[in-house]
């Protein structure tokens, strides 16, 4: 395929990136659809908005978030290298935001959009929940009501979250139908959606849905991208060799990855989720998948031959979705963008690592960017420079993670 | 004159029935519809993920995959209805992707040798058209769209550009099987499309008794019904056929002789 001359122009005037992403909804739907579009374009003319946003991720958010230079993570990971091996890693801090996760960027221009647009209610689909808190949050800040669905499974795995929603005044709403995880709660999500279009917008937690959901929480979460690059060039007068992120949907890779994507010597690498191992149950949709159609947008997906979409499977709540933005599988299609799978054992031990040798103790979603980061260093040279996103605090996987340990809480 | 357009030129308003591909003994309801006095069939595609859809339909799904249901399976039940009845039109519904999974034009290609005559994609929209329609029309399918309570004035010109069959307008802005419109509603929602549009015009979403049936059967060109459809199959199994039947033939009369003047 011929490179196009930029890699940061997508999507085109219908939401489609490639082949992929578009609008695939209800009828229902479209009119409001179109309108997100209308009001999602005239606001990005609008200097007030983005003055009110950037107000809100500095004072409120507490952006920017440090860059971090790790340098016992970087030892750590040259003691196993051969000489003259063992990459500088460098972490990139939104777990250190309100709320800890980069989420919140997200949710903060959504909501400024929703009272833009003159919408009263709030409902949002949560995997981890930390989207979920995020909205809370926002919603909570703003003083609009907001409805939760999130999966029963993901209901029991991150109690502590289902708690901090109900204390910020959301509704959360269990979601029984399928394996009960991410994808349930978007459908259930959706079917709100459908009913309530007349008062309600809806928060979607990922660079995925419909057009033009991708583009607009891309542009919010490339946030991190652009201090990244500048904190880069400021503290070393170079920009970074290699971007690691962990991918559910995808929105906090695209968020770093976006801003770089024209930096031709920057190479990108994108983390799914490999679950028991690609050939047992995982969410790796990229690794496992194949292009087709589900919430809203066309991507790959763990699919069967029927067009049955599967049951995706990760440690990681977060990760757990068996589709990705399309974004991203159009940058894998164009290969500008590398994609790698961790499984739930290689999260795991990554995890313990970056707690022991940093003292920070990563979400089980980014832990999956630093078992890939971990694998990498070692084969880049000394002054070559990793920087991987630390997307989130693991404050909310303790049991899972006590659990997968055998540990007793 | 297509099959589709033959069921909407009888003398009386056409009753449209949904059922799930899979749920239960298919081919014996689909029988039982036509013997009942269906007047269009609409043959649900199931799927894992059924985001338009209520409680009833996404059970009817999940009872249908669980048992095994495929594609193949999906065709080979309408191949079999062709060959049992040459004249009642038969159209799928559901999901894009079961339908473009294997790439439009295979799905086309075996609608058209299924006998199928028209598709109805819950979530592809005029502006995805390209996805599906253009194989559609190619193998002489009908394309049949959605209107809803939210396509206004400005919308319905895009969504009628490119239909065929008929129009299926949902009377309420929600998923299947909740609560049915206010009938003053659906009068204003069924005029302003007849106005617009040569097609006719089937009203669906949350019918369940005769007596709504004929309501919406006085102003609009057919009724459609599924949910309580499919939850009668939910409840009975292998023994819904006789209770389908009893149903629809209710509804039948009810909806054939809504605009007969009472003696
Ligand atoms: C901390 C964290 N990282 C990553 C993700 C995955 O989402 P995305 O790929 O959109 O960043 C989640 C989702 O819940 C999350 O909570």
């Amino acid at each position: 395929m011929n490179a196009p001359n930029s890699f940061r122009n997508q999507p085109d005037e219908r939401g489609h990136f490639g082949q992929f992403g578009g609008r695939y909804v209800a009828e229902t739907l479209m009119p409001l659809i179109l309108e997100l579009d209308r009001e999602y374009r005239a606001a990005k003319q609008d200097p007030a908005f983005a003055a009110e946003f950037d107000d809100l991720l500095e004072h409120y958010v507490g952006r920017p978030s440090p860059l971090y230079y790790a340098p016992r993570l970087t030892e750590a990971l040259r003691e196993g290298a051969p000489a003259g091996k063992g990459a500088q890693i460098w972490f990139k801090r939104d777990e250190l935001n309100h709320t800890g996760a980069h989420k919140i960027n997200n949710c903060v221009g959504q909501i400024l959009l929703a009272i833009r647009m003159g919408k009263t209610r709030i409902i949002a689909e949560t995997g981890a929940g930390q989207h979920g808190v995020a909205t809370a949050t926002v919603a909570a800040r703003f003083g609009l009501p907001c409805v939760i669905y999130m999966g029963a499974r993901d209901v029991e795995r991150q109690s502590p979250n289902v708690f901090r929603m109900k204390l910020l005044g959301a509704q959360v709403i269990p979601v029984e139908s399928g394996a009960r995880t991410l994808k349930d709660a978007m459908n259930e999500a959706l079917r709100d959606w459908v009913a309530n279009v007349h008062d309600t917008f809806y928060i979607i937690g990922t660079a995925a849905g419909p057009h033009p959901y991708p583009e607009l929480v891309r542009d919010f979460q490339s946030v991190i991208g652009r201090e990244a690059r500048e904190q880069m060039l400021k503290r070393t007068g170079r920009l970074p060799d290699v971007l690691v992120a962990a991918i559910g949907g995808g929105s906090n890779a695209i968020g770093l990855f976006h801003p770089f994507l024209d930096d031709a010597e920057v190479k990108m690498l994108g983390v799914e989720a490999a679950g028991h191992g690609l050939d047992l149950q995982h969410a790796a949709s990229l690794a496992g998948g194949a292009p087709g159609v589900l919430h809203g947008n066309k991507t790959y997906l763990l699919q069967d031959e029927d067009g049955q979409i599967a049951e995706a499977h990760s440690i990681s709540a977060g990760l757990d979705y068996p589709g990705i933005g399309p974004e991203h599988a159009w940058l894998r299609d164009v290969g500008r963008v590398e994609y790698t799978s961790v499984t739930d054992v290689e999260a795991l031990d990554a995890f313990q690592l970056l707690c022991r040798t940093e003292g920070i103790i990563p979400a089980l979603e980014p832990a999956h960017a630093i078992a890939a980061v971990a694998k990498l260093a070692p084969t880049m040279d000394r002054d070559a420079i990793i920087l991987a996103n630390l997307c989130g605090r693991g404050d909310k996987d303790i049991f899972t993670v006590a659990e997968a340990l055998g540990a007793q809480l | 004159m297509t099959r589709i357009s033959t069921a909407f030129a009888k003398p009386h308003p056409a009753l449209v029935c949904f059922v799930t591909a899979g749920d239960g003994p298919t081919a014996a309801i689909l029988d039982v519809l036509v013997a009942g006095g269906a007047d269009v069939i609409e043959l649900g595609m199931p799927f894992t993920d059924p985001m338009a859809d209520g409680p009833a339909i996404q059970a009817a799904n999940l009872r249908s995959l669980g048992a095994g249901t495929t594609t193949a399976d999906i065709f080979a039940l309408a191949t079999g209805f062709r060959a049992r009845h040459p004249a009642t039109p038969l159209v799928l519904m559901g999901y894009a992707n079961p339908m473009v999974r294997r790439g439009a034009e295979w799905f086309a290609a075996h609608c058209a040798a299924a006998g199928v005559d028209g598709v109805i994609c819950v979530d592809i929209p005029p502006e995805e058209d390209d996805a599906l329609g253009p194989a559609l029309r190619a193998k002489g399918i009908a394309p049949i769209r959605l209107a809803t309570p939210t396509s206004d004035a400005a919308r319905l010109p895009t969504i009628l550009d490119g239909s065929a069959g008929f129009v299926y307008y949902v009377s309420v802005a929600g998923i299947t099987g909740k609560q049915q419109a206010a009938q003053g509603s659906i009068d204003e929602a069924v005029a302003r499309l007849k106005a617009a549009t040569d097609l006719p015009v089937a009203v669906g979403f949350g019918v369940r008794t005769p007596e709504q049936a004929a309501a919406i059967a006085r102003v609009a060109d057919g009724v459609v019904v599924g949910s309580a459809i499919v939850e009668l199959v939910g409840e009975h199994g292998d023994s819904a056929p006789g209770k389908v039947r009893e149903y629809v033939s209710a509804l039948a009369n009810a909806v054939h002789s809504a605009r007969k003047v009472p003696a």
